[in-house]
């Protein structure tokens, strides 16, 4: 009875502001650029992280409080990328609504399909790993994709009326994303089982996707800076491989990237991992455009 | 419950074929093309099924979402559920019950441990300490072991304790209850905590940027633990100009901090008010502005008050595209203490400033500067000066070496080195801010 009570009231708020657009705070801007792709002008959205910060690190400013305690549905990436600042932020928004396990939270990765899975035990010898698996997973299209069926049916439970409109919008995205993959496909298609190196493990799924082959990383252990031996031993392998790519996020040091590049003849490409990581980069497809402009041209580059 | 998941999963796999066989059908050979189709829809589900195990591992030990029913049912009338699916999550539900995974599924349901490790080395003299309750005293310590359990509760509310085990015994550090799901923004919290009087009074040993707290704290606010009591707290985030974050939290306390305040009886209560003022200047620098206010009955009986006033400026920098290798923290905290006792009361004045630039993205350098009067004799004034070096070999440990000199009110000075190692187990708490 009383948690019927609560649920009844727990539904009032947004039935009362029916006419108001949905209110969607998401932990990053990939999340939000999918959002905005499924939710079109019946929903306003918002992420806490910038697409050139590292997720992990984000700072749990007060300010993400007064975007948190009026969200109608908060869209996080999960797998504990968000684990260092956004648990307490929820808990201080005041917000009933995107309690982890409420109506109005979403974790994404439920849709996606999950790689790096750690088997058997797991402890921090390994580096920050992440035991639910690498939550870096938006970068493969067919993820995205996935992604944004799974927001189109939690903004359709939320907001019912709109439900068509929702599933309407993710048709049409759906097709857009299929025109869009067959002509990057196309453009990826010469440089498939080519080596990458990239500096953090943020590109299992974009590589698992394109046909590219992650033989290493410039950090010794996830979330470890890099060490002079662990450099040695990449150097190594990158001339033994004839691996001539080094991939970095923006938000890490260029400095030990390109001492690599220079004993090993590489490039030092800095992709973007996520939307709007450069001011062009305004969403999902343009993400996909930018690095993939970036590889085939590093590729080119390096034959 | 597990209804409630099988009606989600049968959704989740409902839709799929539909929104299929919405998309046109394209390619020019019909064959191939129709099993590429039909690949991608098994992939998908599968995937689908995939994370439905995940979320359900994930919450066996939680709450489920209250939508679930509401929208499962309403489908699950539309389409009846085909039996593949439900034996699908059946297998999947076993799963964790066979073999050694039967163990992680009863896991599931404990809270996050994590245990925090504070080993302080001293070197250098200190005839004062026992005068001023200046911390840490001997060569070597095990200062402090902090345990940590975190749970969600239920629906409406999490649990947080943190148990200290220090050189003297066990200490229930904070443990408290925080309902978050209350109505109009409200966040309430019950348990013992520590109070929201100014910054450093609500930090634990292992978040502070130095090894010990300032002797503002030492002076007047009770030390180590602080304004640490049982009570009750209720805070809220307060209408304010466009940009401003604004937070007002009001406690309610037994009445027994330190040397602080003292309860004589039930009535003795005491009460700590914060106000919180932040804002982004930019992207990268924000300014976090607090007054605070804590009255309370002292050690001289239930007469005699002690009133705490209390402010508080914090200014931080980071940018966000080296956020990791990068920053900049100035904070600085006055308080005034005016405490009641015989013969006449004593106005106490004490503050500290202190910096923090983070060098690169495994070293800090910090400095503070103390000056605070004891609240027993106003006259007695101590100052002091720290300087911080802190080595972060990963998010889970750091080193930390801090050499202090303290000019006590009687003109004797002392000059120390402290040697510091914090490391943490277990669950990855958030970082402070």
């Amino acid at each position: 009875m009383v948690v019927a009570l609560l649920s009844m009231w727990a539904f009032l708020p947004p039935s009362a502001a029916e006419a108001k657009k949905l209110n969607v705070v998401t932990a990053t801007t990939d999340m939000a650029a999918l959002a905005q792709e499924v939710g079109g002008d019946k929903i306003q959205v918002e992420s806490i992280a910038k697409g050139y910060q590292d997720p992990h690190f984000v700072e749990a400013k007060p300010s993400f409080l007064l975007k948190l305690r009026n969200a109608d549905l908060l869209i996080v990436v999960g797998l504990q990328l968000e684990i260092g600042w956004l648990p307490p932020l929820i808990n201080q928004s005041g917000n009933p609504k995107i309690q982890v396990g409420a109506a109005g939270y979403l974790d994404a990765s439920q849709f996606a399909e999950i790689l790096d899975i750690p088997t058997g035990t797991v402890t921090r010898a390994m580096g920050d790993v992440h035991p639910l698996g690498n939550p870096h997973y938006w970068l493969d299209p067919d993820n995205g994709r996935r992604i944004a069926r799974g927001i189109a049916g939690k903004l359709g439970e939320i907001d019912p009326p709109d439900t068509a409109y929702y599933q309407q919008r993710f048709q049409d995205f759906d097709q857009r994303l299929s025109a869009a993959e067959q002509k990057w496909d196309a453009a990826m298609k010469p440089y498939r089982g080519r080596k990458v190196v990239t500096y953090h493990n943020s590109l299992p799924n974009f590589a698992k996707h394109f046909g590219l082959k992650v033989i290493g990383y410039v950090e010794p252990r996830p979330g470890i800076p890099p060490t002079p031996s662990h450099t040695i031993e990449l150097i190594g392998l990158m001339k033994r491989e004839n691996c001539k790519i080094i991939l970095v996020e923006p938000y890490f040091d260029l400095k030990t990237p390109q001492s690599i590049a220079r004993d090993t003849g590489a490039i030092v490409v800095q992709y973007l991992p996520s939307v709007g990581g450069e001011k062009q980069v305004t969403g999902y497809f343009q993400l996909f455009d930018y690095d993939i402009d970036l590889l085939t041209k590093a590729f080119q580059a390096t034959q | 419950m597990r209804n409630k998941m099988v009606c989600a999963l049968v959704v989740c796999v409902l839709t799929f074929p539909a929104i299929a066989q919405g998309a046109p059908q394209q390619g020019a050979a019909p064959d191939s093309s129709a099993i590429e189709q039909r690949m991608r829809e098994l992939e998908d589900r599968v995937i689908a099924l995939e994370g439905q195990i995940r979320a359900l591992r994930a919450a066996q030990g939680q709450p489920a979402p209250t939508p679930a029913p509401a929208s499962g049912e309403a489908t699950a009338q539309t389409a009846p559920a085909p039996a593949e699916p439900q034996a699908a999550l059946a297998r999947a539900e076993q799963g964790p019950s066979l073999g050694g995974a039967g163990g992680s599924a009863a896991k599931a349901l404990n809270p996050d441990i994590s245990v925090i490790g504070d080993f302080i080395g001293a070197l250098g003299g200190n005839s004062q300490q026992n005068i001023v309750s200046l911390q840490p005293a001997p060569a070597f310590q095990m200062h402090e072991s902090e345990v940590g359990f975190q749970s969600i509760i239920d629906p409406y509310a999490r649990g947080d304790f943190f148990v200290s085990f220090g050189e003297e015994g066990v200490n229930l550090e904070e443990g408290y209850i925080t309902f978050t799901a209350l109505p109009a923004g409200f966040v309430a919290k019950a348990g013992k905590m520590r109070s929201a009087f100014g910054k450093v009074n609500t930090m634990h040993n292992h978040v502070l940027p130095w090894v010990e707290r300032p002797l503002v704290s030492n002076n007047l606010v009770a030390g180590e633990d602080g304004i640490d009591d049982a009570g009750f707290s209720m805070q809220r985030i307060l209408p304010a100009p466009k940009g401003i974050f604004l937070e007002a939290t009001g406690q309610l306390f037994r009445g027994d901090a330190g040397d602080v305040f003292q309860s004589s009886r039930r009535s003795d209560v005491s009460t700590v008010a914060h106000l919180r003022a932040y804002k982004d200047i930019s992207e990268s620098t924000n300014l976090d502005l607090g007054v605070s206010y804590a009255r309370g009955h002292n050690d001289m009986g239930s007469d005699f008050l002690t009133h705490l006033y209390g402010a508080d400026a914090t200014l931080r920098w980071k940018p966000l595209r080296r956020s990791i290798y990068h920053s900049f923290v100035a904070r600085s905290e006055f308080i005034w203490s005016d405490r009641q006792q015989l013969p006449a009361t004593q106005k106490s004045f004490g503050y500290y400033a202190s910096a923090d630039y983070q060098l690169g993205r495994r070293w800090f350098l910090g400095g503070r500067y103390d000056h605070s009067d004891r609240s027993r004799d106003h006259a007695l004034t101590d100052k002091g000066g720290s300087v911080v070096l802190t080595y972060w070999p990963s998010e889970f440990s750091q080193l930390r070496g801090q050499y202090r000199f303290t000019r006590y009110a009687n003109d004797i000075d002392a000059n120390e080195l402290f040697v510091q190692l914090i490391f943490s187990l277990g669950a990855h708490g958030a970082h402070p801010f």
